[in-house]
């Protein structure tokens, strides 16, 4: 029984807050680049962050299998999403329909995640990544659908062979995995389309 | 094709309250309540949930009411009402060998454990209209006897005793069920699969189906093993309890119906079976489905496809009713530009027809 | 008969039974229960009350391999009480008024002070009336039952 366990309530309206979450992660992925924050009040489990959690609690459900990293598997964090999203944790990378890593967790190469298929590109994984913060680091310069012309971001906490990754990710179109980076309340989306360069200073 | 048109708003707003107010027909009458229809239109409300795939009497009984007892609409109610729902879990195998028993018949051995139960069965009544129906008269409390307690085994297990039927059905062993509202249909499919779609087909679809068989279209030489009508309980795997929570209890039927089998090169004569199940009271639909299910085997014998009934797109693509109500019923949708191509191509065929034929030779 | 000094929350049987009897203890029952409690606990929601499905497995042939026959709509709840103990409701239908409180009247079972009056004033009673309804319901269908009996032909 879990008549002993401390169970964190998730959402306060499960139904109008979800929705909002949605929104802003489909804002975030339609308009790649931009910062989106999430209004809702949510107490996180231990080691996510709350951008992070209302994700989970919007996007996961018992139809997805959810790849939780070495960290976050170990927590809290397994038991609050089955019981608030009744979603399995799954270790097969190749199979999940989200991963999540906290800060400062080494990122597995985008290629052992779903890269959805030829008829399905929509089964890919999609990546949830929370980073030191979503402002002060290396400058990258963004182009692509949802992008009028260039747009700028400098997440801080990317691991050092993101670009190269992304690269490979970009070219498997319309296959391949989408991300979404986390700080705090905030978060960005970089959906498969985009084009990310690295720029000077 | 398909061209937006503007302009039938307030036609299509009239018309919804042209619909409230036939529903609610005379107003001098009361208006039917849900209980009313849960109670008294009870097979209505089964067939209901058994098609929509929805297990909930009170909702089933609301669909029948606001469709004014169409039942295709109601389960397409029903069905559209299921879609916004999340799903918390899937039950653990419901075990019909443990039902609480309404009604429970063998026409394969007369004396059986458990002995024929007729239940609240139309079998052995004439079909002569009611007149005490015409009015609200007294119903006696039915009778009760306390001297029959035998535990009631299942048909299956007597043959299977003397090794004389196959067994209940296995999948390889890592088999994992499919659900067809959850992946999209591929042919061909494993018999779960067909299983699940058999039991949300459409009644009288799969009773011709049914029929055709026996009439010589696949014929399986079957035999009504056992059909048992019953409450049985549902349990809920709930990962923070760490045990299987009982939720409450459904009423099912289900037909075990048992088919002449003549042996291949690989298997010894025995009799093989076709299973149906169904939500609620429906022995028609589950024997029904037990006979589709058993043509629906033909290759797994051996034996040729030669039927409507053995032909698995054929049968599980046409099953569902409210798929085929809207293809069916969308040809009532405009279609004016089709037809005007239509009419045109139909036009010039007939002025090219109309020509003098030595004109056409000459321009060859 | 109930044993209620051997029901204890935390043997996985009792817990069981008790969410049994909970879920099909009715609306009105549930709340003659919450109305007559003596003292009403504070509590807070963590979870619904939300409605969903469960996806309702049979077995092919009836005794093998799993098939998925249908979904059946499911109210649950959750709560935690002031002190700290969290209750669950899992039942078939849509009436989540019933779901709440019958998490709430859960959180109460499995506390000392209150296990004795849930068990006197609901899952016994709950328990006798479902035991009955089953025993009635299986005379009816026994008085259907066919006697044959056999006429005698000819000699031998």
């Amino acid at each position: 029984m879990v008549a002993t366990a401390t169970l964190l309530p998730g959402f306060a309206d499960p139904v109008f807050d979800a929705q909002a979450v949605f929104r802003a992660a489909m804002d975030a992925l339609a308009r790649p680049g931009t910062i989106q924050q999430i209004g809702c009040p949510l107490t996180p489990p231990k080691g996510l962050c709350a951008a992070s959690a209302a994700l989970m609690l919007t996007l996961c459900d018992y139809d997805t299998p959810v790849y939780l990293s070495a960290a976050l598997a170990q927590g809290v964090v397994p038991g609050w999403l089955g019981f608030h999203a009744g979603a399995k944790i799954t270790s097969d990378k190749s199979t999940c329909a989200f991963a999540f890593f906290e800060k400062g967790s080494t990122l597995p190469a985008f290629g052992h995640f779903s890269q959805g298929t030829q008829d399905y590109p929509d089964r890919s994984t999609t990546i949830i990544l929370e980073v030191a913060s979503l402002e002060g680091g290396a400058r990258l310069s963004l182009s692509g659908p949802g992008i009028n012309g260039a747009t700028e971001i400098a997440p801080l906490g990317l691991p050092a062979t993101f670009l190269d990754q992304w690269r490979v990710n970009r070219a498997l179109f319309p296959r391949g995995i989408d991300l979404i980076l986390t700080c705090s309340n905030r978060l960005i989306g970089l959906p498969r389309t985009v084009n990310i360069k690295a720029l000077e200073g | 094709m398909y061209v937006a048109v503007k302009g039938g708003e307030t036609a299509i707003a009239n018309a919804h309250q042209l619909l409230a107010d036939r529903r609610r027909g005379n107003r001098e009458l009361p208006a039917i309540a849900i209980e009313q229809i849960v109670e008294q239109l009870a097979l209505s409300v089964d067939r209901v949930m058994a098609e929509a795939s929805l297990y909930d009497r009170s909702l089933a009984a609301l669909a029948v009411k606001q469709s004014r007892g169409d039942l295709i609409e109601a389960i397409f109610l029903l069905r559209a009402y299921r879609t916004t729902l999340p799903r918390f879990g899937t039950s653990e195998p419901i075990d019909t060998a443990r039902m609480q028993i309404e009604r429970r018949v063998s026409a394969t051995y007369k004396d059986l454990p458990g002995g024929q139960l007729l239940g609240p069965t139309f079998d052995y009544t004439h079909r002569l209209l009611d007149p005490d129906l015409l009015h609200d008269t007294p119903v006696e409390a039915p009778a009760g006897r306390t001297d029959a307690d035998e535990p009631v085994m299942r048909v299956s297990e007597i043959l299977a005793g003397e090794g004389l039927i196959e067994a209940d059905g296995e999948l390889p062993a890592d088999h994992v069920a499919g659900d067809l509202t959850r992946e999209p249909m591929e042919f061909p499919m494993t018999r779960d699969l067909r299983l699940q779609a058999l039991a949300r087909g459409d009644e009288g679809f799969l009773l011709a189906l049914g029929y055709s068989t026996q009439r010589g279209y696949g014929r399986t030489h079957p035999f009504v093993g056992e059909i048992r009508i019953g409450l049985v309980d549902i349990e809920l795997d709930v990962p923070e309890l760490g045990f299987a929570v009982s939720l409450g209890e459904i009423l099912v039927t289900e037909c075990q119906m048992v088919n002449q089998f003549k042996g291949s090169a690989k298997a010894s004569p025995q009799f093989t079976r076709g299973y149906g199940l169904v939500f609620g009271q429906s022995e028609r639909k589950a024997m029904s489905m037990s006979l589709v299910d058993r043509a629906l085997r033909t290759q797994e014998f051996g034996e040729d496809v030669v039927a409507p009934a053995q032909d698995e797109e054929f049968v599980i693509s046409h099953c569902d009713n409210v798929q085929a109500t809207g293809f069916v019923e969308h040809l009532k949708l405009p279609h004016y530009v089709d037809f005007q191509a239509e009419l045109d191509l139909v036009r010039r065929m007939r002025a090219k027809h109309a020509q003098p034929h030595d004109h056409q030779e000459a321009a060859e | 008969m109930i044993e209620i000094a051997g029901t204890h929350p935390s043997d996985p049987l009792d817990a069981k039974r008790a969410l049994a009897l909970l879920a099909r203890a009715d609306h009105q029952t549930l709340k003659q229960v919450w109305d007559g409690l003596p003292a009403k606990p504070q509590f807070r929601k963590i979870r619904g009350p939300e409605v969903g499905l469960v996806m309702v497995k049979g077995r092919i042939g009836g005794g093998g391999d799993p098939f998925n026959l249908g979904e059946a709509s499911v109210c649950r709840a959750s709560i935690e009480t002031d002190a700290g103990v969290i209750g669950h409701s899992y039942r078939l239908g849509t009436d989540k008024a019933a779901a709440e409180l019958g998490a709430v009247l859960h959180a109460l079972w499995q506390s000392d002070d209150h296990r004795q009056h849930i068990e006197s004033t609901l899952l016994s009673p709950v328990e006798k009336r479902a035991e009955a309804d089953a025993r009635t319901r299986s005379q009816q269908t026994a008085a259907t039952k066919v006697d044959f009996f056999t006429m005698v032909r000819g000699e031998d």
